[in-house]
């Protein structure tokens, strides 16, 4: 029994299986239901390994304006003729086709952008069917969210997302807008192209109208084209703030409608009186779930005073059980940093973090050599002005505070420009609905956290964003309501 | 593979039926020692476990060899008795070359909330066995909820106890990862504050060897390696062997199994 | 030479003769015998009412989003089997059966699309002067009974039949031959069994039964005539069961007959630290 593998070594290597379908090695754009050849390519990379996957198409301004021609030639002579239950069906249609089809999207999610075979398997794949299945049946209901309004759709929509959850924003993305009767242009993120593409091919095999869904890839000058063509009559981003903010400057005085998804600096708050062993795990989760490139990650613990050795000493012994490896491997908890700039991003604000007099701790597991990877990473001695605290690291990197009162987590809690998420830890309901009314954030999570379903509206407050989406309050942003 | 033979070494082969007589003890006791036989290095399982009357033909049954006695005493399953009666069970069960005694709390006192009562009890087995181990049965599926569940793993181990274990198999729901997961929490924080090492043995509802490896995975991450042996850890299981059996010999073979070539003890 | 089918009655998931060996002859407007059809007895109902509480603990607890991939489920199934609805219906004298098979489609999406919805538009969060969490949320009532529309159309029996599940109720529902052969469609949609009970019979003899059962939470009948809604409103006070009344013929898709068998939960919480 000295000798067992299983006692001393790690677990055997357990692969995801990727024979039983193909990627194709290079892909067109998707618009007015043809594959459009763009005059310039672009190649998309595993970040586990900086291998090529396939090549894509850059997507210029000649091709954003077929695209907008394309999706605006859809809503007045298809979408918009056509009966809500109709749309509906076409909705179902798709979301049955991702439920089939699952497993094909959650590994090329993992090759693409990094992210953990478990995590875009039960996670990212099965939310975007819902998504779909949840948008389908407002189709033809859309009366009954809007309270003496008649909704009507907005037109042609300009969406633009990010690469943290490439399939799962589409879905976000696409469903509603086209649930309320609007034909969109999307375009996926530079370092996530391919699941996107690969959801065209779906929409081809359902059928669905021409033009109602392009997909147009590119890199920044795609986005900027997107956002600035006059056809356009309502902008979807999900991003950083900065380019938010960018975006508010482009559309002003435009007429464009918009939403937005910003960034955050979450507050995951640990009251004394907390399962402590269940927080441990919330906190974790909410900084490490998709290697901390989340938006509404967990990513500034506070700990009361009372129990902060002990939190923080389970903290580090559950850190060390998580690996970090390739995202293929079922047994992988924390895969790849999406990208060399991403990665370059975290090292220097971790460096800043050090610099600036935090403690840093990380577990000594290893981590490969090839592809961009990062540690987990705790930093405690953190002080409110650290920019550490401050900034989103958008990474596996989690600063830790200490608090005494609730009035005193409440106030750095909410201390900050952003307001998208927070959590709570307690055991006392009345505490738990005390702070989670108190919390400037847009989705509160207590006893929990980072909790995703269709029907839940997300979205943030202040500099997180404006606007919601999913659930009844998320059909909005896609209608316009005549009184 | 090595954790399914791993998990081979820490069955307790259990019988606990009104209809055990001491051929059927005996037969187990074979199984026991010589799991698969085609296979000499594939060692003898941890214990054996059955009712006290049987205790003396297990001994005899596995004389000689590293497997141990595990009897069951206090009444059991249901605990439903005077504290004198019980005790006198594992004296007797002892008497007859136990190794272990695998009792059960009392679950009425523990839902009146006599907690202390249930306190005292454990001590006083703990007391009672001497020289052989204690296993305290929970019986989580009686306590129903997580709260209740770590509450009484707290209780049994400051009673002496030298494992926890969930259930005497005889209550659905019997083990679960869930309720194993609160329980081997509690011997973490357990161990931190006393530095004593408790064992744990999830008991009913292992039936197969997949399950039995996420067991496995469970303590190896939150108690870790030094727990993963038999001294620590136990399955408490009478199907779960033979399907241990089959997937070891799928993996060294590539083909699934048949049950026809596996021995029903 | 074809093989006449047997029409039974569908309980708990499978597919019994009436315990009291009784038939109802259905025959053709040419006098052709179409089916002995099952004429449930009393006890058959009894049964079915048992199957049907028995399903509900575990049909209440599932996910919304769960009824409703099963109820889209049902709905492709159908959509599968459509050529043996309209070939059935037309046998029986139904008009334009080709429409009310893609009608009875097009309703069963339609309610699938409410499962995880009509919660959202018909839930509030009430504003009290107090300082409490406080909100007010649909549940499901739990067994219903049905009397079904006299139309021998299939759309009949699904309008009342969809909304009552997608709520997550169950129900045992009387209504016409086809609805047996609807039994094979929900029992191959992953329904699970007892959720939905069909039995053929005769209107008159079991009304009654329908009104009385004391394990039964709410009656829904679809009538027109006064006498027979005056004794089902007497017969259903004896443990106050909610009454739906509705007009002897399908409804325009909305969804309140969704809330119709919903009771309205309201919980305080103190907010305070």
């Amino acid at each position: 029994m000295d000798s067992n593998d299983f006692i001393l070594g790690g677990y055997a290597k357990a692969p995801e299986s990727i024979d039983h379908f193909s990627i194709n090695s290079s892909y067109d754009l998707f618009i007015g239901g043809k594959w459009v050849k763009a005059t310039q390519q672009f190649k998309t990379t595993n970040p586990a390994n900086d291998q090529v996957i396939a090549e894509v198409g850059l997507a210029g301004k000649k091709e954003v304006n077929q695209a907008v021609k394309a999706a605006r030639k859809a809503y007045e002579s298809v979408w918009s003729k056509m009966p809500a239950a109709d749309r509906g069906k076409y909705l179902f249609r798709i979301a049955r086709l991702l439920q089939e089809r699952a497993r094909q999207f959650a590994v090329v999610e993992s090759l693409d952008g990094g992210k953990p075979i478990r995590e875009s398997r039960d996670v990212d794949v099965p939310l975007a069917a819902a998504h779909f299945f949840y948008h389908a049946g407002w189709a033809d209901k859309l009366s009954y969210a809007f309270p003496g309004a008649k909704p009507k759709p907005i037109g042609v929509i300009g969406q633009n997302i990010p690469w943290n959850f490439p399939l799962l924003m589409a879905a976000w993305k696409i469903a509603p807008a086209l649930a309320c009767g609007n034909t969109v242009v999307l375009k996926p993120a530079e370092t996530t192209p391919l699941t996107a593409l690969m959801l065209a091919q779906l929409i081809e095999d359902a059928d669905l109208p021409s033009g109602v869904v392009n997909i147009v890839t590119g890199a920044g000058e795609t986005g900027q084209a997107l956002v600035e063509h006059s056809g356009i009559d309502k902008i979807a981003f999900t991003g950083s703030t900065e380019v938010g903010k960018h975006i508010r400057k482009a559309t002003a005085g435009s007429g464009k409608r918009y939403t937005l998804e910003l960034g955050g600096k979450a507050a995951n708050i640990i009251f004394e009186d907390a399962p402590i062993n269940e927080a441990v795990e919330g906190i974790i989760n909410g900084i490490f779930f998709n290697q901390g490139h989340v938006c509404c990650a967990g990513s500034r613990l506070f700990v009361q005073e009372s129990i902060a050795d002990q939190v923080l000493r389970k903290l580090k012994k559950r850190i060390g059980t998580l690996i970090v490896g390739d995202p293929l491997d079922k047994n992988t908890d924390i895969g790849a940093i999406n990208s060399r700039e991403q990665l370059d991003r975290i090292k220097s604000l971790v460096k800043i973090g050090k610099e600036e007099g935090a403690q840093l701790w990380q577990s000594d597991q290893r981590i490969p050599r090839k592809g961009n990877w990062f540690k987990p990473t705790l930093f405690t001695q953190c002080a409110q002005s650290h920019r550490i605290v401050q900034e989103e690291v958008f990474g596996p990197v989690l600063a830790i505070q200490t608090f005494r009162t609730p009035k005193e987590a409440i106030a750095k809690a909410n201390n900050t420009p952003y307001g998208l998420s927070g959590g709570v830890w307690t055991d006392k309901g009345s505490k738990a609905f005390q702070m989670t009314s108190s919390l400037n954030a847009g989705v509160v999570w207590a006893n929990t956290f980072n909790k995703f379903d269709p029907v839940s509206p997300f979205g943030g407050m202040q500099e997180s964003g404006i606007g919601r989406e999913g659930g009844l309050q998320g059909l909005r942003a896609y209608c316009n309501l005549e009184l | 593979m090595s954790a399914l033979r791993l998990a081979v070494s820490m069955l307790d082969l259990t019988t606990l039926e009104g209809a055990d007589t001491i051929g059927k003890v005996r037969q187990m006791c074979e199984k026991a020692k010589y799991p698969l036989r085609e296979d000499s290095s594939l060692g003898p399982v941890a214990a054996v476990c059955v009712y006290p009357r049987m205790v003396r033909a297990a001994v005899q049954g596995v004389e000689g060899t590293s497997v141990r006695v595990a009897a069951v005493a206090t009444q059991f399953p249901s605990g439903q008795m005077r504290l004198k009666e019980r005790l006198a069970e594992v004296k007797y069960a002892v008497g007859e070359g136990a190794d272990e005694i695998d009792m059960v709390i009392s679950r009425g006192l523990f839902l009146q909330g006599q907690y202390r009562a249930v306190f005292d009890e454990i001590a006083a087995c703990k007391q009672a066995c001497g020289k052989a181990h204690l296993k305290v049965i929970l019986e989580t599926g009686e306590l129903s909820t997580f709260d209740n569940v770590r509450y009484a793993s707290d209780l049994a181990m400051a009673a002496g106890a030298d494992f926890i274990k969930t259930s005497t198999g005889k209550v659905q729901p019997a083990a679960t990862l869930a309720v194993t997961l609160v329980m081997l929490q509690a011997i973490e924080d357990f161990y931190e504050r006393t530095g004593r090492m408790v064992g744990m043995k999830p008991a009913g509802g292992i039936s197969n060897a997949k399950l039995a490896l996420q067991y496995l995975v469970m303590v190896r991450e939150v108690l870790g390696a030094k727990w993963l042996t038999n001294r620590w850890f136990r399955f408490g299981a009478s199907s779960l062997a033979n399907d241990l059996l089959m997937q070891i010999r799928k993996q060294e073979t590539g083909c699934y199994q048949s049950g026809n070539y596996f021995t029903q003890d | 030479m074809t093989i006449p089918k047997t029409y039974k009655l569908f309980i708990n998931g499978q597919f019994p003769r009436t315990e009291s060996g009784r038939v109802l002859e259905i025959r053709d407007q040419k006098g052709v015998l179409i089916a002995n059809a099952s004429r449930a007895s009393r006890k058959d109902f009894r049964e079915a009412v048992s199957a049907a509480r028995k399903s509900f603990e575990g049909w209440k607890k599932t996910t919304a989003y769960l009824r409703g991939q099963i109820l889209y489920r049902i709905a492709e199934v159908l959509q599968g089997r459509k050529g043996q609805f309209v070939d059935e219906l037309r046998m029986q004298g139904v008009k334009n059966p080709e429409s009310d098979v893609d009608a009875s489609i097009d309703l069963l999406v339609y309610y699938a699309g409410w499962s995880d919805k009509y919660q959202s538009v018909f839930s509030s969060v009430n504003p009290v002067s107090s300082a409490h969490f406080n909100f007010t949320s649909p549940v499901p009532v739990g067994v219903v009974s049905v009397i079904s529309p006299s139309s021998l159309s299939l759309l009949s029996l699904v309008s009342v039949l969809a909304p009552i599940i997608v709520g997550a109720n169950t129900c045992v529902i009387l209504s016409h031959l086809s609805s047996i052969s609807f039994a094979e469609v929900l029992a191959t949609s992953d329904v699970p069994a007892g959720v939905v009970n069909l039995l053929t019979g005769q209107r008159a003899e079991l009304v009654g039964e329908f009104a009385r059962h004391m394990d039964v939470n709410s009656t829904l009948l679809c009538s027109d005539d006064q006498s027979e809604i005056g004794a089902v409103e007497r017969d259903s006070i004896s443990n106050l069961k909610r009454l739906v009344i509705r007009p002897d013929c399908s409804l325009e898709p909305s969804p309140y007959p969704i809330i119709d068998f919903q009771e309205d939960q309201t919980t305080w919480h103190p907010i305070g630290v």
